[in-house]
């Protein structure tokens, strides 16, 4: 299946605006985030394991247990800073 | 069509216009209480240029909607309006503003409070800010988490995920 990704703040400028990501069915935000580390390279470096990230499932904050589906918008950002 | 509660512009605003428009027609409003954040010439020990905010187009829109509905579940409140710029910003200049309505003046200082709390942990803002020793992304602030955790509402914004 396919998903959207998107990026945001310090993620956006090492990896870009987003992408498009081929996942197994049923697959999690974590199997999605280690996809993407696999990568390697800038990838690798903006959402290695033990950063602080945050992400949204079809614009709705998420843990890294959360199924994606098909056409899912998938989002990896840093902490919120705003106010 | 009802006005809206939640705005995300590069525009500035104006407190007594929309303090005005939030209790037009409501003679049963006995108090109002808002909230203006601006951007500090400094932060952090250093000299802030400007500020360049970022945000989740859609997903801040429907976040900050969700907090809105919260508190005027939580709390005895009328109505409540949220205003956020993004873009670049300077010192002195407004970011954010949060008003509320209600009766009396406990329940519209906690519903500002609360909504300021959970904006700073839970919106898809970004702040960037420009220094003279270069561009930096703002941390996140545990003390902001704690702020949140008052209310009862637990997450990990700055801190590891509950």
């Amino acid at each position: 299946m396919k998903v959207r990704v998107r990026y945001f703040a310090s993620i956006r400028e090492a990896l870009g605006a987003g992408e498009t990501l081929d996942l197994p069915a049923g697959a999690t935000v974590a199997l999605a985030r280690a996809a993407l580390i696999e990568r390697g390279g800038a990838h690798a470096a903006a959402l290695a394991h033990g950063k602080a990230l945050r992400h949204a499932l079809d614009q709705v904050l998420c843990d890294e247990s959360a199924r994606l589906a098909e056409g899912a918008e998938l989002a990896f950002f840093p902490p919120v800073t705003g106010g | 069509m009802a006005a809206p509660r939640v705005t995300i512009q590069t525009a500035d605003f104006d407190l007594g216009a929309e303090v005005a428009a939030l209790r037009a027609g409501d003679p049963g409003v006995g108090a109002v209480a808002s909230f203006v954040g601006t951007v500090r010439d400094r932060n952090g020990g250093q000299g802030v240029q400007a500020m360049e905010l970022e945000h989740y187009p859609g997903m801040t829109e429907k976040a900050i909607e969700a907090m809105i509905d919260a508190a005027l579940q939580r709390f005895d409140i009328r109505a409540a309006r949220v205003i956020h710029r993004v873009g670049t910003l300077r010192p002195l200049d407004q970011i954010v503003l949060v008003a509320v309505t209600s009766a009396h003046r406990g329940t519209a200082f906690q519903a500002c409070e609360f909504l300021m709390d959970y904006l700073k942990t839970q919106a898809p803002f970004w702040k960037k800010e420009h220094t003279p020793g270069g561009a930096r992304w703002v941390d996140a602030r545990v003390s902001d988490d704690a702020a949140l955790a008052r209310w009862g509402i637990v997450v990990g914004n700055a801190g590891p995920a509950p």
